[in-house]
C-alpha cells in the first residue's frame, strides 16, 4: 500500500506542483494518476520513489516513511517503468533487464534466468536477448522496459505514461498485456497517464487531478463515468461517458436470432438465397464470422462462381457472448447489416442481436438497478 | 629526402630517427596521460551535475595562445625554480605546452559526451536505484565513449605535432631533424623530420580507432553484427518461426 499523507511539492519559484494530496493506492490494485498538463500527477507519482523530494507531507510505503529509507535503496524496491523506456542503449536487453538485480549484487547467473523468464512473459521472443535497444521496436522497447521493472521482483510499480509514445495498434495490445500480466502478478501499481481513455481501461481506481495538484476524484471507474465530483471532472472525462460506461456492464444473456451463414467458398446462387434483407453472413469452414456478403446487389450468379474473401464487407465488429453492454451495442452499430454478430469463447458462430435488443437490455438493467448499477466485468476486449 | 630517410645510418645512430621516434612518443604520450587523467573525470563531473562549464570556456580559450610564445613564458618563469639534473628545466615547460593543448578537446568533447545521453536514460538509471557514481560509471561514460574517443584522438594528433617545438628548446623528439634542417639548410632531413611526424600522426590515430571499435558497445556505435530481421520489426507477435520445409511425396 502506497499511502500519501497531506504531500505537498512547491518549487523554489512559489509555483505548487501538488497541493496536500491525500491518497491510498492500495496493495495489488492499479491506482491511475490521471489529468491535464500541469496538474502534478508526474510529480506525485516521481515524489514516491523521490525522484522529486516532497516539501511537505509524508509518503508511506506500507508502514514505511520513504522519507527515512536512503533514496537508492528505496528505488531498487520499486519498478520504475518511463514514457520513452529509457533503456540502456549500451546494454543488450538481457544486461538491461538484470540491471536491478545486478545492483542489489545477486547472483547473475540466477538473474539472467530470470529475465529470460521475463522476457517470455512480456511477450519478447528469447532470440531478442542479444539484441540492443536500438534494434528494436517502441513496442519491443516499452516491453523490456516492463521487464527491467519487474526483474527484482518489487512489490511496487511506478509507471509514468508508458504507453504514449506507441501507436494506437501498439498502445492497445499492451494495455491488455499489461492487464493479462497484471492479473498474474498483483502488483501495487501507481499509473500516471493524460489520457482519460486509458486511465478508465486500466485502473481499479483513478485519481483525477486538477490543475495545481488538487484531488478531484477518487472513484473507480465505473463511478467516475456514472458519477462525475463536479464539472472539471465531467469536461474531462469527455462526452460520451454515458457510452462508455457501457463498458463496465456486462449484457448479460442477450435474445440471440440464429443467423443463417454461408461458408466461403459456397456457390453465390446458395449465398443470395440464404441473404436476409440483402445481407448473408460468411464464415470460414469451421463457423467463425468472416464478414457480410451483400446479396440484393449480386448479379444473377453465374452457378459456377463462389464466395470469395475479397467480396466481404468487414466493417461489422464481433462480439463474444459475455461481452460488455458496449461491446454488444458497437457489434449490431457496426454491423452493415444492422445484425450484431454474437461469438462464443473461441470465436464460432452463436447468432446476431439488433440495437433496439440491446438498449432494450441496457433499458432493462437501468430499471432493474439501485444507483449506478455498473460493474466491471473483464477488461478482455472482445473484438 | 627518400634518399636521407633511406640511408640506414640516419635511423640508428645515435640521436637518428628510432631515437628520435621513441623521445617524440614519450613527449606524447606523458602529456596524453596527464590530459586524459585530468580532463575525462572533471569533464564526466561537469557533464554529470551540470554545474562548471565555464571551465570548458576556459580551457578552449587557453588554447588559442602562441604554442612558441608560451613555451618560452613558461621557460622564462619556470627556469630560475628548477635545480635538478638532466632535461627537467626543458622537459617542464614542453609537458606544460602539450598538457594545456590536450585538455580542450578532451574536456570539452567529455562534456558534450555526457550532456548527449537522452534524459530517459539518466532518468531510469537513478529511477532504479543507481547512485550518481554508478550512473556516471554505468550509464554516462559508456554511452560518452564515441564522443570522448573523438576528443582524444583529436588531442593526439594535436600533441604529436606540436611535441615537434620540444626540439626547440634543445630536447630530442622527431622536431630535432625539423629545426637541425633548417639550420644547417639540409631541406632533406627537415622534410623528412616532418614527414615522419606526419606518419606518427596518422598511425597512432588508427590504433585509435581500433582501440574504439573495442571498448565501444555496439548499442551505441550502432554497429550490428545482423540486420534486424523479420521477427525484430513485426510488433509484439510471436516470433516467426521459419517455414517449414514442404514435404514433397512424390
Amino acid at each position: 500500500m502506497i499511502r500519501f499523507e497531506s504531500v505537498s511539492k512547491k518549487y523554489p519559484d512559489g509555483t505548487l506542483a501538488v497541493d496536500e494530496l491525500d491518497l491510498v493506492a492500495p496493495s495489488g490494485r492499479i491506482t491511475v494518476l490521471v489529468g491535464p498538463s500541469g496538474c502534478g500527477k508526474t510529480t506525485s507519482l516521481r515524489m514516491i520513489n523521490r525522484m522529486i523530494e516532497p516539501t511537505d507531507g509524508r509518503i508511506w510505503l506500507d508502514d514505511r516513511d520513504t522519507a527515512s529509507v536512503p533514496t537508492h535503496e528505496l528505488r531498487r524496491g520499486i519498478g520504475y517503468v518511463i514514457q520513452h523506456a529509457g533503456l540502456f542503449p549500451h546494454r543488450t536487453v538481457v544486461d538491461n533487464i538484470t540491471t536491478v538485480p545486478e545492483l542489489l549484487g545477486q547472483d547473475k547467473k540466477r538473474a539472467r534466468a530470470r529475465a529470460m523468464e521475463l522476457m517470455e512473459r512480456v511477450g519478447l521472443p528469447a532470440q531478442l536477448a542479444k539484441r540492443y535497444p536500438a534494434q528494436l521496436s517502441g513496442g519491443q522497447q516499452q516491453r523490456v522496459g516492463v521487464a527491467r521493472a519487474l526483474a527484482a521482483d518489487p512489490p511496487v510499480m511506478l509507471m509514468d505514461e508508458p504507453f504514449s509514445a506507441v501507436d494506437p495498434v501498439v498502445r492497445a495490445q499492451l494495455q491488455n498485456e499489461f492487464l493479462r500480466l497484471q492479473g498474474e502478478l498483483g502488483k501495487t501499481i501507481v499509473f500516471v497517464t493524460h489520457d482519460i481513455d486509458e486511465a478508465i481501461k486500466l485502473g481499479d481506481q483513478v485519481a483525477v487531478l486538477r490543475v495545481g495538484g488538487h484531488l478531484a476524484q477518487l472513484a473507480s471507474p465505473a463511478d467516475l463515468l456514472a458519477a462525475p465530483a463536479d464539472t472539471f471532472v465531467a469536461e474531462f472525462v469527455g462526452r460520451d461517458r454515458g457510452y462508455r460506461a457501457l463498458g463496465f456492464a456486462g449484457a448479460g444473456r442477450l435474445p440471440l436470432h440464429h443467423e443463417h451463414s454461408v461458408a466461403l467458398g459456397s456457390g453465390l446462387g446458395e449465398a443470395r438465397e440464404a441473404g436476409v434483407d440483402g445481407w448473408v453472413l460468411v464464415t470460414d469452414a469451421e463457423e467463425r464470422p468472416q464478414g457480410w456478403l451483400r446479396t440484393d446487389r449480386l448479379a444473377d450468379a453465374a452457378s459456377g462462381e463462389t464466395v470469395v474473401q475479397e467480396q466481404l464487407n468487414l466493417g461489422g465488429t464481433l462480439a463474444s457472448e459475455n461481452a460488455t453492454l458496449r461491446e454488444a451495442l458497437d457489434s449490431a452499430l457496426s454491423s452493415p447489416s444492422g445484425r450484431g454478430v454474437i461469438v462464443d469463447g473461441s470465436g464460432l458462430l452463436l447468432g446476431t442481436v439488433t440495437a433496439s435488443e440491446v438498449l432494450a437490455r441496457i433499458e432493462q438493467q437501468r430499471v432493474a438497478a439501485d444507483g449506478p448499477s455498473v460493474r466491471r466485468t473483464g477488461a478482455g476486449e472482445a473484438s | 629526402m627518400i634518399q636521407w630517410l633511406n640511408d640506414p645510418g640516419n635511423w640508428t645512430a645515435q640521436g637518428g630517427i628510432f631515437d628520435q621516434l621513441w623521445a617524440h612518443l614519450q613527449y606524447a604520450l606523458i602529456a596524453l596521460v596527464v590530459a586524459i587523467v585530468l580532463a575525462l573525470p572533471l569533464g564526466l563531473l561537469i557533464g554529470h551535475t551540470g554545474r562548471g562549464r565555464w571551465l570548458v570556456t576556459v580551457a578552449n580559450a587557453v588554447r588559442s595562445l602562441p604554442v612558441l610564445g608560451l613555451l618560452i613564458l613558461l621557460y622564462v618563469m619556470l627556469a630560475p625554480h628548477i635545480h635538478g639534473r638532466g632535461d627537467t628545466v626543458y622537459l617542464l615547460p614542453t609537458e606544460i605546452v602539450l598538457i594545456l593543448l590536450a585538455v580542450p578537446p578532451l574536456l570539452a568533447s567529455t562534456v558534450a559526451g555526457v550532456e548527449n545521453v537522452d534524459p530517459a536514460v539518466r532518468d531510469a538509471a537513478a529511477g532504479m536505484g543507481m547512485r550518481g557514481g554508478q550512473v556516471v560509471r554505468k550509464v554516462e561514460l559508456p554511452n560518452a565513449l564515441p564522443l570522448v574517443f573523438s576528443g582524444l584522438r583529436s588531442a593526439t594528433l594535436q600533441v604529436i605535432a606540436t611535441a615537434t617545438v620540444a626540439a626547440y628548446l634543445g630536447l630530442g623528439g622527431l622536431g630535432r631533424f625539423v629545426y637541425d634542417g633548417q639550420a644547417s639548410q639540409n631541406f632533406a632531413e627537415r622534410n623528412a623530420g616532418a614527414l615522419l611526424v606526419a606518419l606518427l600522426a596518422v598511425v597512432a590515430d588508427l590504433l585509435l580507432a581500433v582501440a574504439q571499435r573495442y571498448t565501444v558497445s555496439r548499442g551505441v556505435s550502432g554497429r550490428f553484427s545482423s540486420r534486424p530481421d523479420a521477427s525484430t520489426s513485426a510488433e509484439g507477435g510471436p516470433p516467426e518461426l521459419p517455414a517449414p520445409p514442404a514435404t514433397h511425396t512424390a
